[in-house]
């Protein structure tokens, strides 16, 4: 017994040798792309892989979502155990930069030449102290209108082009009986719907100042004021039962024709894509009125841990794939977001694929690419959330006046920086 | 006689050996136990020393081992008393108080009420209990996806009259900032109460059937019965459950979660929503282990004193 005990061992522990004699040729990779969509998308990253001998490995992460996936991360960084890369947002990336525990991927940025084809903007996050530390993967926009375009028919409305018109819009839309604005009334939404009625009553300075410099005078401004009341304006036009829900939910009901308007991300794009709807004939995308030449923009990256060196090969390939031309092509018409390099042909995306493409590029030359700060790319999260508990509290009615909201928002910001 | 002869010349090493192995035998209880012990003393009261530890910090993202002092606990104090808008913090502990005391009292009294009736010597008890305890088997995520669907006005209950014609009829509180709270306390006491019934149904058959005889023979009304007889002696059961509850309502994370996603404006939360909220998501660990160790302070001030009271009066 105890004999069998010992060579049971003895080769459980030769296969672990083996195993890890391999681990050079494999890829530990920490996301959250589980989705249809967003697995087919990263499917394509994986072929490529594969192609030059690469196998890729999913770390397995509990109950599914950002949240966990961070939660997961922060306990194998703990334990030293780094995967080879994970996908994470905005500041975390820095976060853990900080720490000490990220890779470097300077030498394999200047072959690629990543330092003049990734906007500047998104290097603010995968570039720490002049080191490369992250592959940007993609990048979103959170400045969008989702039409209905048989709606937009039906009560002959035309592309709002000011936030007066926007509401005139609304209106219509009203007076025809459907619901104005399809909202899902959960704290990131509202925030994010807020970054965009900012940039609109405030203009591109006035948001860079507000909500990524979180200059006080700004925060405490009348414009801020004012940008509190359109939102209130906005909040009028919802159902009465939009508190809670989900946002892909929202993009149903405009999908569906029950609503008029989506305010969302560009992510909004892949649920239209999945109910095989085309841009142009059944849905619209406008940029949010009053914003467009400026991109609210938030992104996902890889972010590239501080393996052994047995396994640095690996994450070159692996960070080489991610940027590559065809590899950004590919994942994101498929994601519904546009490439994280400006060089990128924009032949395969479709119309809203090709507007966003060249905002990026036209806000990126002209200095009007913002981080969202409710995507966690204008502040860090201990600000980001508590700028969405004031924004969700003024939509729900805790907070009354759009004075009270200012105030309360420069409060939260201070305590939290 | 000469067995014992025999015996006794070879006790020596026996009784030697004997007592090797009685002591191995007196020794065997704490040796099996030694691992759990061992687990519960580092993974639980080890922990909730370094979370001690830690709110002393200014740890962010990761934990820091410098102590900064009490910082945290004067933001969640200064929190306390921001009533309008209400912080983060006070509805949480607000929101506590509803919770538990509602889903305790409701609890224990509906529990108490379903148990005395089927008491009655009813036929198809079998089949009646397992109805009731049912809810208990699910998990709270089940609970609250469930609920969540059904009070939604657009889906269930609202919805579903207005088809069949009652278009008045109007509940919303999942959706109301005021009353979301109180859909938590719905669900929760359809979740708990059918397992009170059970443990109180086990209670009143360990009732002597004498006394009650007794007591009718002496002219009790039925009420009078189980006011002054009956649930006195439930006393027993009253703590059990109380116990069971507490527990239950303070760690209630996931009920909030999968019924509101915290509610409109962040009006459904409790402490351990807010504690896992800054803790990991916003990256305020300081502030997290400060509220999760006035959590635990809150539930010590309440526990301990009742298991000390309750607990003294047995030897008597």
């Amino acid at each position: 017994m105890l004999r069998k005990l010992l060579i049971g061992t003895a080769l459980a522990s030769g296969l672990a040798f083996a195993a890890h004699a391999e681990d050079v040729k494999e890829v530990q990779m920490l996301h959250w792309w589980t989705s249809g969509g967003e697995a087919a998308a990263l499917n394509v990253l994986k072929g490529d892989l594969a192609k030059e001998g690469y196998a890729w490995k999913d770390v397995p992460v509990a109950g599914g979502g950002g949240d966990a996936a961070m939660t997961a991360l922060k306990a194998m960084v703990a334990a030293g155990n780094y995967p080879t890369a994970s996908q994470m947002l905005g500041y975390t990336v820095l976060d853990y930069a900080a720490a000490g525990v990220m890779g470097d991927l300077t030498e394999t940025a200047k072959k690629e030449g990543w330092d003049k084809s990734v906007p500047a903007a998104l290097q603010k996050f995968s570039v720490y102290e002049g080191k490369w530390v992250a592959a940007p993967v993609n990048v979103h926009s959170v400045n969008w209108l989702w039409i209905n375009k048989a709606v937009m028919d039906k009560i002959g409305g035309t592309e709002p082009k000011t936030f007066d018109d926007f509401v005139a819009l609304l209106d219509k839309a009203k007076a025809a009986g459907v619901i104005p604005l399809a909202l899902g009334g959960q704290n990131w939404q509202e925030a994010t719907m807020f970054d965009s009625v900012v940039l609109s009553t405030g203009g591109p300075e006035f948001y860079k100042k507000a909500f990524n410099d979180l200059d006080d005078a700004s925060l405490k401004s009348d414009t801020m004021k004012k940008s509190f009341d359109n939102l209130a304006k906005l909040v009028t036009y919802v159902d009465p039962n939009f508190s809670g829900r989900d946002w892909n939910l929202a993009t149903a009901m405009v999908i569906k024709g029950d609503a008029l308007v989506q305010v969302m991300g560009d992510w909004a794009k892949g649920e239209f894509h999945a109910a095989k709807k085309t841009p142009g004939t059944d849905f619209l995308c406008y940029r949010f009125p009053g914003t467009d030449g400026s991109v609210i923009y938030n992104s996902d990256m890889f972010g590239m841990f501080n393996v052994p060196d047995d396994r640095k090969a690996a994450q070159v390939a692996l960070a080489t794939a991610t940027l590559s031309k065809s590899f950004q092509s590919a994942f994101n018409v498929v994601k519904g977001s546009v490439p994280a390099r400006t060089d990128v042909p924009d032949t395969d995306f479709d119309a809203c694929g090709k507007k966003g493409i060249a905002d990026l590029k036209a806000a990126n030359d002209g200095g009007t690419l913002f981080g969202s700060l409710a995507q966690g790319y204008g502040a860090p999260p201990a600000v980001a959330n508590a700028y969405k508990d004031v924004v969700s509290k003024f939509v729900h009615g805790q907070i009354k006046t759009s004075d009270e909201a200012v105030t309360e928002l420069v409060k939260a910001i201070d305590d939290a920086k | 006689m000469s067995t014992v002869a025999t015996s006794q010349i070879k006790l020596t090493p026996e009784r030697h050996r004997a007592s090797v192995r009685s002591r191995l035998q007196d020794a065997l209880p704490k040796i099996v136990l030694a691992p759990s012990f061992a687990i519960t003393i580092v993974f639980v009261y080890g922990f909730i020393l370094w979370t001690i530890y830690l709110s002393f910090t200014n740890s962010k993202t990761f934990p820091s081992y410098v102590i900064t002092g009490s910082r945290a606990y004067q933001r969640l104090w200064g929190w306390t008393f921001d009533t309008d808008p209400p912080s983060s913090w006070y509805t949480s502990i607000t929101n506590m108080g509803i919770f538990g005391f509602l889903y305790i009292a409701i609890c224990l009294a509906l529990g108490l009420f379903l148990a005395i009736l089927l008491d009655q010597k009813i036929r198809g008890e079998g089949v009646l209990r397992p109805i009731y305890l049912y809810p208990m088997a699910l998990s709270f995520i089940v609970t609250g996806v469930a609920w969540k669907w059904f009070l939604d006005p657009g889906l269930g209950l609202e919805q579903t009259l207005h088809q069949w014609g009652w278009t008045s009829f109007h509940f919303d509180w999942i959706k109301n900032k005021d009353f979301v709270i109180y859909t938590v306390v719905i669900a929760g006491v359809w979740q708990a109460s059918g397992f009170i019934m059970a443990m109180f149904l086990a209670g009143l058959r360990g009732i002597d059937g004498e006394i009650m005889k007794a007591a009718q023979i002496d002219g009790a009304t039925t009420f009078q019965l189980y006011r002054r007889i009956v649930i006195p002696l439930l006393r027993p059961i009253f703590l059990s459950a109380f116990i069971v509850l507490a527990h239950l309502a303070i760690k209630s994370y996931d009920l909030v979660v999968a019924l509101t996603s915290g509610g409109p404006g962040g009006s459904a939360w409790l402490p351990s929503n807010f504690m896992y909220e800054y803790t990991f998501k916003r990256n305020e660990m300081a502030v997290g282990s400060a509220s999760a160790v006035i959590m635990l302070m809150t539930i010590v001030a309440i526990i301990v004193p009742y298991l000390y009271s309750e607990l003294r009066e047995k030897p008597r």
